[in-house]
């Protein structure tokens, strides 16, 4: 076995590579350098293509059109390079082209700060720019997910032809942990669509224009449709200890593992605790969430943010059992004694008859 | 319409009817009288003479010219508005025998994608730029653009270009020649016959340039948009001539194709096929498990200190002694300007269990480099917690009395076998022994993988063994 202790930013150039990753497009921005920095370094001593671009709107068109010619491309960036890509990855999304961007999420509004926060939750999920469109977004927690997720988005990406997204935080990127380098290298196959410049594809247009209202329409119409397909095919979570569990945590990312270690705190006091961790956001775990509403079971929310995924989960549970929610903006996050105070206090409260009591 | 097409020799690079899209149209989009018109069919037979119509891949920009994929037989994509030079790139980093065309209007180019130009150009970006002057945005209905002349009233200069609000019209061909790796740079015009004629020659060399891999090339071809001038096709010529030409001169401003060797082509690194990228990953640092007997332990550590004295890699090495170990480990730094003030620390887990929280929020094992770092933490210790002082910096002494405390002149040891830097091997030393946490020879066996300079790796092999004998000599009284 191929173990090496890496950052998670480290792992996700690891993943890309292996994941068949030809072609890096970055622009610098903490706390994602990292990972620009070791695609400069693996993605050219490997004779792949890495450049470093004057802005992150260049960025996004850069994997537009490399995409375009049947590349299989990415970049990483944070909160305020992300915003930049918007109206990008909104093209990406009506030419339907795959590629792959990293988003390490920092503390906003704008230039905030570097420390983790997940409030690009929105921005990312929803799409990030105009029209009716979302882009799959997979939620690692841990270094070995960081390349997991990285090598496989690659395949997703190109059978949906979709821009993955891997919303990941500063933490999850600047932690070492053990990767295991895994599995076989993978390679795009050519597209029956790009544009390779050549007899083959001369008739091939990529474009994202619909110039009569009923074929913009179908067009829109083909994109839910692709949709509903992914949320049945890859919509992916991690359940812990949520068997028998009487509360069930909801996060994702750092604050995911930071909840893994409430749940072993509230069950050493007796109280059965769970964790539901999204390993994709969109898709969402919809119907995972629906089951533990079933079972009347309170959820809590933790999320480094103003409630952006709480809101998803308020809309799974359709207000069927209370969703406390714990949030923290600004950078920091909250540690295991503190959540542990708030949620023994809160379902205290709920026992003695709160709304839903 | 066949016939019509082959009596006036329609180019082969053109499509005989413009049906995409669902759109059944065959005449152009184009106004009567616009010079998009007269370009693209220059470039279309340019296309047919040089042999390229499989290999181009035309860049539609967003402008008037957003439907050029109508016209053109060759490979399409269309691009965000400004951005056809940054699309270009990724094109041609993908597809390197491509003729790739960038076709952009003056809102396009010089507007919003005066950053996308300028530094594909910067790059040498091996692309072929034809750049349309027309002095206006045409598709969005007549309002200035960089290149609206002084006093010209648009949509948005009811009263005419202003000098003192609006600036100066932005001459492309200039801001290009102020660029070194550019090889071929022309302003053309189509308002006179002689002047189409001049520009065919111009888009036929902008090509070559590209076909033969030398570089890039930007031509600026000045062009009539008799609609959103208000003018007769007739009149906009003689106003072209008037007027524009005065703004932007005409001419060719540098042509070092035939002096050029093509664009300086970086160190290549050649491709890696899977073994050799599998070994490139893996490669010196693949670290073997050792699955046996786990110990049954849990460690929450913090190691601070100042940056510099080696903190992380401290941590990075009790991390990876228990990687060896079959524990799962976690090592979570602080970061960013934090460490700019000086002080690191970093956070590291070892466990038999899967890590939960990777914070380190109240450690269990301090080992505090300096006198800050035993200031920022004592406080924040479990009780019964575990600290290394390094005495050699540290004056004071430990205060809380909960806590089981051990003093070590780790920056002394390490000075005086030559390494100062390596007192962070006598702090991991030290804890290893005094809590028993892991072997010795673990830590042996771990340094290689964690040096980066392997000539040190000796003297960092003597500095654990008089660390040991330190400890030896001076254990540790428990509370
Ligand atoms: C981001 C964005 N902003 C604004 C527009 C609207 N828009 C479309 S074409 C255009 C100007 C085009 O002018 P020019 O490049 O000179 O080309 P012309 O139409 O004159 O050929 C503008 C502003 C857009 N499509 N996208
Ligand atoms: S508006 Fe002007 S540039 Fe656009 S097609 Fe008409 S004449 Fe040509």
């Amino acid at each position: 076995m191929n173990c090496r202790l890496m950052k998670g930013n480290e792992a996700a150039v690891y993943g890309a590579l292996m994941g068949g990753c030809t072609h890096f497009f970055g622009y610098p921005i903490t706390p994602a350098s990292e990972i620009a920095q070791a695609a400069a370094y693996y993605f050219t001593a490997s004779g792949r293509t890495f450049l470093q671009a004057e802005s992150e709107i260049s960025v996004i068109n850069m994997l537009y059109g490399a995409a375009s010619a049947g590349a299989r491309v990415m970049t990483a960036s944070s909160g305020p390079g992300i915003a930049l890509m918007g109206e990008g990855l909104s093209y990406l999304a009506g030419a339907r082209l795959p590629a792959v961007v990293i988003d390490m999420q920092r503390a906003g509004p704008g230039l905030g700060n570097i420390w983790p926060e997940q409030s690009d939750y929105n921005m990312v999920v929803k799409g990030g720019g105009h029209g009716n469109y979302a882009n799959i977004t997979l939620t690692p927690a841990s270094a070995q997910e960081m390349f997991d997720f990285t090598k496989k988005a690659f395949q997703i990406a190109d059978t949906y032809r979709m821009t993955v997204c891997i919303l990941s935080d500063a933490y999850i990127g600047q932690m070492m942990e053990p990767v295991e380098i895994s599995g076989p290298v993978l390679h795009g196959q050519r597209k029956e669509w790009a544009v390779y410049g050549d007899k083959a594809s001369r008739k091939n247009l990529i474009s994202s224009i619909y110039m009569s209202a009923p074929l913009l329409r179908k067009h829109n119409e083909d994109l839910q449709q692709t949709y509903l397909q992914v949320a049945q095919d890859i919509t992916d979570y991690e359940e812990i200890s949520v068997a028998d569990a009487e509360f069930v945590f909801v996060a994702y990312g750092i604050v995911a593992r930071i909840c893994h270690s409430v749940v072993q705190a509230l069950r050493q006091q007796g109280i059965k605790a769970g964790l539901l961790r999204p390993k994709t956001v969109f898709p969402f775990p919809t119907a995972a969430l629906g089951a533990i509403a079933d079972r009347n079971i309170p959820l809590g929310v933790v999320e480094l943010s103003n409630g952006q995924m709480a809101n998803d989960v308020d809309l799974a549970v359709k207000g069927r059992v209370p969703v406390f929610r714990y949030l923290t903006m600004g950078g920091e996050t909250p540690t295991v004694r503190e959540l542990l105070t708030a949620v023994k206090c809160d379902l205290a409260e709920s026992k003695k008859g709160g709304p839903h009591g | 319409m066949a016939e019509l097409i082959q009596r006036f020799g329609k180019a082969q690079s053109f499509y005989d009817g413009y049906t995409r899209k669902g759109i059944e149209i065959e005449t152009t989009h184009y106004c009567p009288g616009c010079g998009h018109g007269t370009i693209q069919k220059l470039i279309g037979e340019a296309i047919d003479d040089l042999g390229i119509q499989d290999r181009t891949i035309f860049l539609s920009p967003v402008g008037c010219a957003v439907f050029a994929y109508y016209y053109y037989d060759t490979g399409n994509i269309q691009c965000s508005h400004g951005r056809a030079p940054a699309v270009g790139t990724g094109v041609k980093r993908t597809v390197k025998d491509a003729v790739v065309i960038s076709y952009q209007g003056d809102g396009d180019l010089a507007g919003i994608g005066m950053t996308e130009i300028i530094h594909a150009a910067n790059r040498g970006e091996p692309i072929t730029v034809f750049f349309i002057n027309n002095a206006i945005y045409g598709m969005t209905g007549g309002q200035m653009a960089p290149t609206t002349p002084l006093g010209q009233i648009t949509q948005t200069t009811p009263f005419g270009r202003d000098v003192a609000r609006d600036g100066r019209p932005i001459g492309m061909v200039e801001l290009m020649n102020a660029l070194v790796p550019p090889v071929y740079i022309e302003r053309c015009s189509v308002a006179t016959s002689q002047g189409i004629i001049k520009t065919r020659k111009a888009i036929r060399k902008a090509l070559q340039a590209q076909i033969d891999g030398i570089g890039f090339s930007f031509v600026e071809i000045l062009s009539p948009c008799p609609t959103n001038w208000g003018m007769s096709p007739v009149k906009a010529r003689s106003w072209m001539e008037k007027e524009m030409t005065h703004h932007f001169p005409l001419g060719l401003v540098r042509d070092t194709i035939s002096s050029s060797t093509g664009k300086a082509t970086s160190i290549p690194y050649p491709y890696l096929d899977d073994a050799q990228l599998v070994e490139l990953l893996t490669g010196s640092a693949a670290v073997p498990l050792l699955k046996d007997d786990i110990p049954q332990v849990t460690h929450k550590v913090k190691i601070a200190g100042f940056g510099g004295q080696g903190v992380l890699s401290a941590g990075e090495l009790l991390a990876t002694c228990g990687m060896t170990e079959a524990l799962h480990v976690s090592w979570l730094p602080s970061y960013g300007p934090e460490m700019r003030g000086g002080s690191a620390n970093v956070s590291v887990i070892l466990s038999d269990q899967e890590i939960g929280s990777p914070l380190v929020d109240h450690p269990e094992v301090l080992l505090a480099f300096n006198g800050p770092s035993l200031d920022l933490f004592e406080p924040k210790m479990v009780s019964g917690a575990t600290i290394v002082v390094n005495s050699s910096i540290i004056q004071r002494q430990v205060e809380r009395t909960d806590v089981n405390v051990y003093y070590i002149p780790a920056t002394d040891i390490a000075k005086n076998e030559g390494l100062l830097s390596a007192a962070n091997v006598v702090m991991v030393t030290a804890y290893l022994l005094i809590s028993n946490a892991l072997p010795l020879e673990t830590l042996v066996r771990c340094i290689p993988l964690v040096l980066r300079k392997k000539s040190f790796l000796d003297t960092n092999i003597a500095i654990v063994n008089k660390t040991e004998a330190y400890v030896k000599a001076h254990p540790m009284e428990k509370q």
